[in-house]
């Protein structure tokens, strides 16, 4: 099936050609930081994690939230994801590659990665992180490719796919819940430290993953024959509004707890997140934007009159996916930073090779993205009918 | 044969992609290694003396694993003594054992590792001992 | 027979595996130096938990305190980074407001306020550092020390983050262009690019029989010894004397204590 993602028309193959020019330049800013240390990068002695792990975590949230598509279809016979199923595997597929390798560009002696797994640790989080991403993105392969092989072959999927498509629900919440014990059990960071860090976690992952979808496949159904139903693209849109106003709730209360107990190792990392602490304010304008674009996404998506015209979902979604990204992969990992332990303030921002190899990677991710959306797209054109004898487009 | 021409320069490609190692060593590839050992601290010992840690042909084939081993005792166990095979002990220390008579990496160290074209990572941090310009 | 070439690839790539794998295996386990063969050096000075004690009525001057600072920098070959974003620094001072966070007030004396205390890694009997590094590159030995084995230390900052005392460094360039020339301690390695370090007790010293360097350097303002050996001076100046930790409430047990 591979070979349906080498040809294409010439849209296809700029975009491509697009990807891997920031790679190329990616790879070279990478070749330097590989030569000269994390020092190139902007964290410091006091924000150890910067860009890198942050893009990782929000990413996990991304590749779990393939849950949300594949949990009403298989478990509860929701016919109306029929299509989109695939498109939510190979976007966490995309989504667990550039996770691994965000932790891959932020180590700093990244050959010797292997150590994870010669020196198992049971005790330590970012064990059974690597164990569970690598699960994740082996479940998902494999349940897509068969699945998508057997459409592909205009059979139903073999029997043997079912317990792994059951196991990859219930392991989706688990990479994301694992991420989010990285940061909820470290005692002396208390802007981390919160019992629904993991709840936040997933709420944030299951708006803002689903959003994505929502625009990947309003952008799949303008670009290819392939459309992935109009009532699966509202209802991903519902999720994303309920899990959003739930993400937004969960922040109210960290903000509750912080400001109403008044402690201050509680309430000086959201000070200088959304204030600024003295002259130190370089996130605050971000972390509004953030704010910002969380409102209009609610907005646009609580009135369902809104919410159905497809032009301002995709507005919505932008805007939900945009504001999570900041929060969770920038404003999260280093407010949990600032103050530091003897709270003292060491700012942070990524620098320009920093920046070149974050985009390279996501650009690894939307390659990864392109050649099995790709192949599904190709399968999925070719089959006129679907098992359920809808057609999916005229011949 | 079918796309004889393809398959000829292909293999031609190979080929040469394939001896470029040894077509770019030339002569050095068949200079012997000679690792010198009259480095000051062996010369002044006694000749009885002049034994290493374990014997040369031990050394020679073992001192990769003996050093990882080594480091493992020390730093990960807290051990510091080692009983060689005929009970003399020695302090297991890269710096302050192994390089204090063989204070000559770049004539003994280096001699086999450029050979092989091998780059151990122990002198990233090991700092190797002031040789003298001679 | 006849096979497809599906069946070969299949049988090829198993069996170089099983035939590589092995091999490796094999090799890596074999063992060239036996358990019998290493043991503890007959000078080492041992204890159950090592602790120390700062007390400050020995901290006076800028000397007393730098003392023991460059004491400790110098044999260890700590680099002196210019760019404060990057230091690298096992042992320094802290104000009281710096060191003890959540204890500051307004209204203490103006001497505790300027006072200039040691801070280090607090060697904590339960370490979070410890709890989460995934290689056990950081690890607890039986002495109490918590220990770096730069060897295995992969750089993911992991503990960093996990260390409520900002005890560790990392190395994000190569620290030798930054060790002065004269300095350079010959009998003791220096770090790479991308590994963390902190200060670990002077394990090589209590190897050969000799205190901690800065102990030994602070005339008696460092007190050094076992904490669970009730004759150690450690436990005769913590009896006699009111002592506190930095963030006890944590949990993390920390080794360190100050008295004034």
């Amino acid at each position: 099936m591979l070979e349906k993602a080498i040809k294409g028309g010439a849209r296809y193959w700029v975009w491509v050609l697009c990807l891997l020019g920031v790679i190329g330049i990616g790879f070279l800013a990478y070749l330097y930081q590989f030569r000269q240390g994390l020092g190139i990068t902007g964290m410091s002695r006091d924000v150890s994690w910067g860009l890198y792990i942050g893009q990782f975590t929000f990413l996990v949230g991304v590749a779990a939230s393939g849950v949300m598509v594949v949990l009403p279809y298989y478990l509860h016979n929701y016919k109306k994801f029929g299509r989109i199923t695939v498109l939510g595997e190979f976007l966490a597929i995309a989504a667990v590659v550039m996770c691994m390798l965000f932790i891959f560009v932020d180590m700093g002696q990244p050959l010797r990665v292997l150590n994870v797994i010669l020196h198992p640790t049971p005790n330590s989080v970012m064990f059974y992180d690597m164990i569970v991403l690598s699960g994740y993105l082996f479940l998902n392969l494999l349940v897509g490719w068969t699945v998508l092989g057997a459409e592909r072959k205009e059979v139903p999927p073999p029997k043997w796919v079912k317990p792994f498509i059951y196991i990859s629900i219930a392991w989706a919440p688990s990479i994301h819940t694992v991420t989010a014990f990285l940061y909820a059990g470290l005692p002396g960071r208390h802007f981390w430290l919160s019992a629904i860090m993991a709840a936040r976690f997933l709420a944030s992952a299951f708006s803002g993953g689903p959003a994505l979808l929502i625009i990947l496949a309003l952008i799949v159904r303008r670009y290819t024959k392939f459309d992935p139903g109009k009532e699966a693209i509202q209802t991903l849109g519902k999720i994303v509004t309920y899990f959003m106003i739930t993400n937004v709730f969960f922040l109210g209360l960290e903000f509750f707890t912080a400001f109403y107990s008044n402690i201050p190792g509680h309430t000086s990392p959201f000070k200088y997140l959304y204030t600024g602490i003295g002259e130190y304010n370089k996130l605050v304008p971000v972390m509004w934007l953030s704010s910002i674009l969380a409102v209009i996404a609610l907005i646009l998506l609580i009135f369902p009159q809104i919410r159905r015209n497809e032009s301002l979902l995709a507005v919505a979604c932008i805007s939900t996916f945009l504001s999570l990204w900041i929060d969770k992969g920038f404003g999260l990992i280093v407010g949990g930073f600032v103050p530091n332990p003897f709270e003292k303030v060491t700012e942070y921002w990524p620098t320009l090779p920093e920046t070149l190899i974050t985009l390279a990677v996501w650009a690894v991710g939307f390659l990864v993205l392109t050649i099995l959306y790709k192949v599904a797209v190709s399968v999925k054109e070719d089959v006129v009918f679907d098992k359920y004898g809808e057609k999916q487009i005229k011949s | 044969m079918y796309n004889a021409g393809k398959i000829i320069v292909g293999l031609i490609i190979f080929v040469v992609f394939v001896t470029l190692p040894f077509i770019i060593s030339g002569e050095k590839a068949k200079m012997k290694p000679e690792p010198k050992i009259d480095t000051p601290e062996i010369m002044k010992l006694p000749e009885a003396e002049r034994k290493c840690v374990e014997s040369k042909d031990f050394m020679k084939a073992e001192h990769m694993k003996l050093l990882n081993q080594w480091r493992d005792w020390v730093v990960r166990e807290g051990n510091g003594t080692y009983v060689n095979a005929e009970g003399k002990t020695f302090l297991m220390s890269l710096q302050k054992t192994c390089m204090k008579c063989h204070s000559n990496k770049s004539k003994f160290c280096d001699e086999c590792h450029n050979y092989a074209a091998v780059k151990p990572y122990c002198w990233d941090c090991h700092i190797a001992p002031k040789e003298k310009e001679s | 027979m006849s096979i497809d070439r599906r069946e070969f690839l299949k049988i090829a790539g198993l069996t170089s595996l099983i035939g590589v794998g092995g091999v490796t295996l094999s090799q890596g386990l074999k063992k060239v130096v036996e358990a019998s063969q290493v043991k503890p050096n007959l000078e080492a000075l041992t204890a159950k938990r090592w602790a120390i004690v700062v007390d400050m009525s020995k901290f006076k001057t800028k000397e007393d305190y730098q003392r023991c600072i460059d004491a400790c920098h110098k044999i260890h070959n700590v680099p002196e980074i210019p760019n404060p974003k990057q230091e690298v620094k096992w042992i320094w001072t802290e104000t009281y407001e710096h060191a003890f966070p959540g204890n500051e007030d307004e209204y203490l004396s103006e001497e505790i306020k300027h006072m200039p205390f040691l801070v280090l890694c607090n060697h904590c009997a339960n370490p979070p550092c410890v709890r989460v590094c995934p290689t056990k590159a950081t690890f607890k030995r039986k002495d109490g020390i918590v220990m770096m084995d730069m060897h295995r230390c992969i750089g993911c900052r992991f503990c960093m983050a996990a260390c409520p005392y900002g005890a560790r460094s990392f190395n994000w360039k190569d620290p030798r262009p930054f060790i002065k020339k004269e300095n350079e301690n010959l009998e003791f390695p220096t770090r790479t690019k991308g590994v963390v370090e902190k200060c670990t007790l002077c394990y090589e010293r209590l190897a050969i029989g000799l205190k901690p360097a800065c102990v030994e350097a602070s005339n008696g303002g460092l007190i050094f010894g076992d904490i669970e050996d009730p004759n150690s001076e450690v436990r005769k100046i913590l009896s006699s004397r009111y002592s506190f930790r930095r963030k006890p409430e944590l949990g993390t047990g920390p080794s360190v204590y100050y008295v004034f």
